[in-house]
């Protein structure tokens, strides 16, 4: 580890703090509705639409909104991806996407995965990459973002005069487009272009080398994409190589913005909550709980890393960084990033559940490579998806304040509403779903031929693959480790069916939580009143999404990444 | 539930039309009026020929070019295949890959290392299309390079010392040199008369 790495992570430390409050103000303008800017867009999208954008629906009617949303985007993508060989922009005469690939592709983008089954430069066609996948980058981040503040005004209405309701899902949707993701990535954008990313729709382009061999390189409308790509934490490359790609991610100060870009709304977000139930120190209390967990992923990953693999130093690799030699485990990575921005990319990819990679997880030490699969399996909590992230942490907060409430023998209350038996049952059903998701799945892969054949690693770390995929899947992050054949009717169909549970399964008692709170009168605080603000809290939160994870994925853990590091020490290689 | 699926289907048709068409267009006509060299990928040419792009690391063999890191984008720095090995660091073919370029690296270099080697050297990089090496890897392979043009060492060092980019805005990233732009320098600093296509000044 290196002076000048620590700088880079504690810059980024604190541009994010600096960021987090003005543009969490922007988005309780944004939602409140008191933001009308772009009321004349508004108003015709709804006009357009046939929305009424004054009812305030019923959390049973947001959600139905919201599934039938998903699933009309999911089916038209379908059916683009199936025809992209008869449709325009499509200058390299693609075919069309097998079905199980367009069936998993549009399920996962559909759900903020993004998981890439398929080779962007080799499969998909200009039309397809703009007009559905960048698309749906678009919307699943608008629609995290409309679940996560509909839970919020569940949580923040006041004397049970909701009644259950939680606000209107298409103004939700609406207004976090056009306000909040669509100028967002149009600045971003400009910025990444002057950095080197490309932004055309020319046909690939052949040039003679130096040594005068030919070289095809690819093209496409890639800025614009991978703007959304990082603000909406979707993730998903127009390249194979994603953010590793150097049309993608030219420099390190485009990879900074990158990395950036992916926690912003995320962070926002959590001051946002503090601002709508109008305590600021609860929302700055849980988003310390992110922030720690996030700094100890970092402080480990960036560590074992830097240390670089022993069996390669063994071999006369020189791991020790130095001002000319990027040092530590540089397999899998980019020179202008080395190992710092390396580290750092993987775990605030993994925290939010954006999936976007500027190295290759697959090569990291088995210690880097554990702490992406945790942080998708605590449920993408870490500041998390954007929306996604918000709504995730609330889970845990309830079931803090519960547990809290057993502790000392009484109701529990968050916020002055009483936490009973229905609320507590949609916060387990929340947890047991994804773990469910994520340990069936790898079982089931981990036994079966079709499962082991995937696997480009033998020995714990072909484990590792596959424990990773499921985990990415089901927590809608779309990061892999991608030695993994993902393309083939047996992952294709179970990672699609994983991230369609990781999403709606848990989508679905978020938002019923939302709606039964939104039903509760509000009791005065009283001296037995768990506070939800300050460190106490802080470390409470903390143990529980950690107890919760470790008693659930420990063993799994320990049979991949845990003992892989333990025989790398004593040079066992497979 | 039924009442929904009318805006549900609009609103997927709106939405699509206006993140999906009208945004990457504006984007689009924005880069050409802003930045249209970088919109169109960075492309470098030598006597008005196009070579490459700045951006795309491309294979180079020869001895008198400096060669960029092992990649794993199709048979190497295939820029319509990128890709990284994705083998882990208990993989015994890639310890045993790694001793091997090792190996490589000592004998191109011509003059036996006798320390370690920089740790891009042995390593394929995450997209394969690496366009950078380290500078230590550079100065690893001056003594080869200027052996195969007949020039001076020291004026080969010079060169690689002139295309040695430190860290952006001095401490993003890690210091790098461009395998692609480097050749091109020593091509018309050092021509080799004859083998390549003279840039004579």
């Amino acid at each position: 580890m290196t002076m000048n790495g620590w700088l880079q992570i504690a810059f980024f430390c604190a541009v994010l703090l600096a960021a987090t409050k003005p543009l969490g103000l922007y988005l309780v303008r944004v939602f409140d509705g008191s933001l009308r800017f772009l009321r004349p867009i508004e108003r015709m999208i709804y006009r357009a639409a046939g929305v009424n954008p004054d009812e305030d629906q019923h959390w049973t009617r947001y959600t139905a909104a919201m599934l039938l949303f998903s699933v009309a985007s999911m089916l038209l993508t379908y059916a683009v991806l199936r025809l992209q060989h008869r449709l325009p922009l499509n200058p390299q005469h693609l075919a069309a996407v097998p079905d199980r690939q367009a069936f998993e592709t549009s399920a996962s983008f559909t759900t903020n995965t993004n998981w890439q089954s398929y080779s962007g430069e080799s499969m998909m066609s200009y039309f397809s990459q703009m007009t559905q996948l960048a698309f749906h980058n678009f919307a699943s981040a608008a629609v995290g973002i409309a679940v996560a503040v509909a839970l919020v005004r569940g949580i923040a209405r006041r004397g049970g005069e909701a009644r259950g309701r939680l606000g209107n899902f298409w103004t939700d949707l609406t207004r976090a487009t056009l306000y909040v993701l669509v100028p967002m990535s149009l600045v971003l954008s400009l910025a990444m272009i002057q950095q080197g990313v490309i932004q055309n729709f020319k046909p690939y382009v052949e040039v003679t080398t130096l040594e005068g061999a030919k070289q095809v390189l690819a093209m496409g409308p890639v800025a614009s994409q991978e703007s959304i790509k990082q603000i909406g934490t979707n993730g998903g490359g127009f390249f194979n190589a994603n953010a590793a790609h150097p049309f993608e991610n030219p420099t390190p100060w485009s990879n900074f913005l990158s990395v950036i870009a992916i926690f912003l709304i995320p962070s926002a977000l959590v001051y946002y909550l503090g601002r709508a139930v109008k305590n600021v120190a609860h929302g700055w209390s849980v988003w310390a709980a992110m922030f720690l967990l996030f700094l100890g992923g970092v402080g480990v990953t960036y560590w074992s890393e830097a240390r670089g693999n022993p069996t390669h130093a063994a071999r006369g690799v020189d791991v020790v960084a130095s001002a000319t030699n990027p040092g530590g485990n540089m397999e899998g990575k980019e020179v202008r990033f080395g190992v710092a921005n390396s580290a750092l990319y993987a775990v605030v990819t993994t925290d939010a559940s954006c999936g976007a990679v500027n190295a290759m997880h697959d090569s990291f030490t088995p210690l880097a490579g554990l702490v992406p699969i945790v942080n998708m399996q605590l449920g993408e909590v870490i500041f998390g998806g954007v929306g996604a992230g918000l709504y995730g942490m609330l889970i845990f907060v309830v079931l803090t304040v519960f547990i809290a409430g057993l502790m000392v023998g009484r109701t529990p209350e968050y916020l002055g509403k009483k936490i009973q038996a229905r609320e507590v049952q949609m916060t387990m059903l929340y947890v047991l779903g994804a773990a469910a998701s994520v340990l069936v799945f790898t079982a089931i892969s981990s036994i079966a031929t079709s499962g082991l054949a995937g696997r480009n690693n033998m020995g714990p770390h072909g484990f590792s693959e596959i424990l990773y995929a499921f985990s990415s899947a089901t927590a809608n992050n779309g990061s892999a480790f991608a030695g993994l054949t993902g393309s083939t009717y047996w992952y294709n169909t179970q990672l699609g069916i994983a991230t369609l549970v990781g999403r709606f399964a848990l989508i679905v008692p978020a938002l019923a939580l939302g709606g039964f709170l939104a039903e509760k009168r509000v009791v005065p605080a009283s001296v037995g009143t768990f506070p939800v603000s300050g460190p106490l809290f802080t470390l409470l939160l903390i143990g529980v999404v950690l107890i919760v994870g470790a008693l659930t994925f420990f063993p799994a853990l320990a049979l991949g990444p845990i003992v892989e590091h333990l025989l790398m020490g004593a040079g066992r290689l497979f | 539930m039924l009442k929904q699926l009318k805006p549900a289907l609009l609103m997927t048709l709106v939405l699509c039309v206006l993140t999906g068409i009208i945004y990457p267009g504006v984007v689009t006509g924005l880069a050409r009026v802003f930045f249209p060299r970088q919109a169109d990928g960075s492309l470098v040419s030598v006597n008005g020929r196009v070579v490459g792009s700045a951006l795309i690391g491309q294979p180079f063999t020869r001895p008198e070019y400096f060669h960029p890191r092992p990649s794993a984008a199709g048979a190497g720095y295939d820029a319509t295949a990128s890709s990284g090995t994705n083998k882990g660091p208990t993989d015994a073919l890639l310890a045993d890959t790694v001793l091997t370029r090792r190996v490589d690296s000592t004998v191109t270099v011509e003059r036996g290392v006798k320390g370690k080697i920089p740790s891009d050297m042995v390593t394929a990089s995450a997209s394969g299309l690496d366009p950078d090496i380290s500078p230590a890897n550079a100065q690893l392979q001056v003594a080869r390079v200027a052996k195969a043009r007949g020039a001076d060492s020291a004026a080969v060092r010079a060169l690689v010392d002139a295309h040695t980019k430190g860290r952006q805005f001095g401490f993003f990233g890690e210091a790098r040199v461009n395998v692609l732009l480097l050749n091109i320098a020593a091509d018309s600093g050092f021509p080799m008369s004859m083998i390549t296509v003279p840039a004579k000044r």
